[in-house]
């Protein structure tokens, strides 16, 4: 990577971002961590690396692993501590030790989500994913997302197809059935948004240097609960930034999934 | 006493598969898929199928030949290129009729149809749109009450209704396709990777089941390949087995190969040009499988 690309000094908003992720697995303890996507895994990594060591993570595939494993490398030394084959990896789905971290092409103000398909289902205009894992995370697991291209297009009134449960899908199952509904948080390449409001909308926990609350308004396509003082969000330590650039992404594809603005 | 002899050829297998079937394929993704007996599946005139599968190029392939009415899938992706190209203009199309799952409903609905029940219980689907998109999938409350135990407390009279769950009904097959690594002429097959995926399950939800391997080897050399644990397919759940070396090509088969990235390239390219699928099928699809393995070989 060329050094232009990857600033010695002050953190990149990928940089940010990590940090950003990390923090939803704050308090998290014993449980499986699960980051899918590239700054997801940096930031499971690091906080696994840092200030949550119990968490146990996968090496991307069939494995758990209790190194800090880089990201982007051919492959890296494992000390393998288990075999998580799907199967096995569906058990802890629904035995319930996870917070997993999925993307959404779409996501509302409830924290719907959409991965399947955009249009209908019966003739999609577009075909994307499926629903992949996302109705049985949302209904057992904590399930957070990371939006790197936050917009209109992206944080929209209404999600096309749910393919993650939302706050208001879930309330309206009832307690007992949506007991293990939980969506910590939403990392975006703006800011962090949270669902800590009285009927569960989506709030607008704190912004990335270097963005403002019009910003993030003027980008998102629903209304935001937003308090009166956004705090900005946290930027790494001076050891977190040295895990990350040398240790966790050292080829720095955090820069490729998210350039700094 | 050696095991059954149960080896067939690919075009036999493909002699078993008729319009309108219902055809399961092990696998995951781009991963270890029977792609050998795929091939013979596009060179032959059957149609009208319905896959289920956890998707992979072997979707994105038979729809493209026109061979599918409805793809039942949580996912179709060939792993580093996360869209199916091929799949994605035949849902877009229409072309192409469309069940909808979750992963883990998926195999919830291969383990009922292995286990011979009609549908297993889960709390995957509540809330989501699982349920708009399949109307057939219905829900049902546990005939427990809360806190239930059988062993002698007395029910919970407040308990009121049970829990709501869906009932994921039985994913049941005509035929399951499977590649494994190693497997031996009665049928008995080996896994050398990773994960085993759902190939067993796939083997047992449906009647017949046929197996490719890289290798036949002799049952007595199976510990010498892997440990018991590997033996995940026993001759119970196979109809029949066939040996097809690389014959899960382009997918990744590891450690006996890794993806064919290269190739994956130009078969997703082909998506976007329909003069590139005339010139990709007449190259790959409408030869043999030795002609098939020159070309891929000497490339």
């Amino acid at each position: 990577m060329p050094d232009d690309v990857v600033p010695a000094g002050s953190p990149t908003r990928a940089e940010i971002c990590c940090i950003a992720v990390a923090e939803a697995f704050r308090g998290d303890g014993e449980i499986l961590a699960n980051p899918i996507g590239t700054i997801p895994m940096i930031g499971g990594r690091l906080a696994k690396a840092t200030f949550e060591p119990l968490l146990l993570m996968t090496d991307g595939e069939g494995l758990l692993i209790e190194n800090t494993m880089p990201v982007g490398v051919r492959n890296p030394a494992k000390v393998v501590a288990s075999w998580n084959p799907y199967r096995s990896m569906f058990d802890i789905v629904w035995n319930g030790p996870r917070h997993v971290i999925m993307g959404a092409t779409q996501i509302d103000r409830f924290g719907n989500q959409n991965i399947a398909l955009l249009g209908s289902l019966a003739k999609p205009t577009v075909q994307l994913l499926g629903f992949r894992g996302a109705p049985g995370n949302t209904i057992n697991n904590k399930t957070s997302y990371w939006v790197p291209n936050h917009s209109r297009k992206a944080f929209v009134e209404r999600v096309d197809v749910a393919s993650g449960v939302g706050y208001d899908r879930a309330a309206a199952l009832g307690e007992r059935a949506a007991r293990f509904h939980c969506l910590p948080r939403v990392v975006s390449n703006l800011g962090v948004f949270d669902f800590n409001t009285p009927d569960h909308r989506m709030r607008l926990a704190s912004v990335h240097p270097g963005v403002s609350v019009d910003d993030v308004v003027a980008a998102t396509g629903f209304e935001l609960a937003i308090g009166d003082d956004v705090p900005a969000t946290r930027e790494p330590t001076v050891d977190e930034l040295e895990l990350i650039r040398t240790v966790i992404d050292p080829t720095g594809l955090r820069e490729r999934e998210l350039p700094n603005p | 006493m050696a095991a059954p002899d149960k080896r067939v050829t690919v075009d036999d297998i493909v002699g078993e598969i008729h319009d309108g079937m219902t055809v399961g394929f092990g696998g995951w993704g781009s991963r270890r898929k029977p792609m050998a007996i795929v091939r013979a599946l596009l060179r032959s005139p059957v149609k009208d199928l319905t896959l289920v599968s956890y998707g992979g190029p072997e979707v994105g392939l038979l729809c493209r030949a026109g061979k599918v009415a409805r793809v039942v899938y949580a996912f179709v992706s060939l792993d580093s290129i996360p869209l199916e190209p091929h799949f994605r203009n035949a849902r877009q199309s229409g072309a192409v009729a469309a069940t909808e799952l979750d992963e883990g409903m998926f195999l919830l609905g291969l383990q009922a149809a292995a286990w011979r029940v009609p549908f297993l219980p889960t709390r995957v689907g509540l809330g989501s749109d699982i349920l708009t998109a399949n109307p057939d999938i219905t829900t049902i409350e546990s005939p427990y009450p809360e806190g239930f135990r059988p062993w002698g407390r007395e029910p919970q009279a407040s308990g009121g209704r049970g829990e709501l769950l869906v009932a994921m009904p039985a994913l049941e097959l005509d035929v399951a396709l499977v590649h494994m690594h190693r497997g031996d002429q009665g049928g008995n097959g080996q896994y050398l990777n990773v994960d085993p995926y759902f190939d067993d399950l796939m083997c047992m939800a449906a009647t017949q089941s046929f197996m490719s391997v890289e290798k036949i080897v002799p049952t007595e050399q199976f510990l010498a390949e892997g440990p018991v644990q590997s033996l995940r397919i026993n001759r119970l759940m196979v109809s029949g087995v066939v040996e097809t070396p690389n014959g899960a090509h382009f997918t990744e088969c590891p450690p006996d190969y890794e993806r064919d990235e290269a190739f994956q390239r130009e078969y997703a390219a082909t998506a976007k040009d329909d003069g590139a699928w005339e010139a990709f099928r007449a190259k790959y699809l409408d030869v043999t499988e030795v002609e098939y393995q020159d070309a891929v070989t000497s490339a």
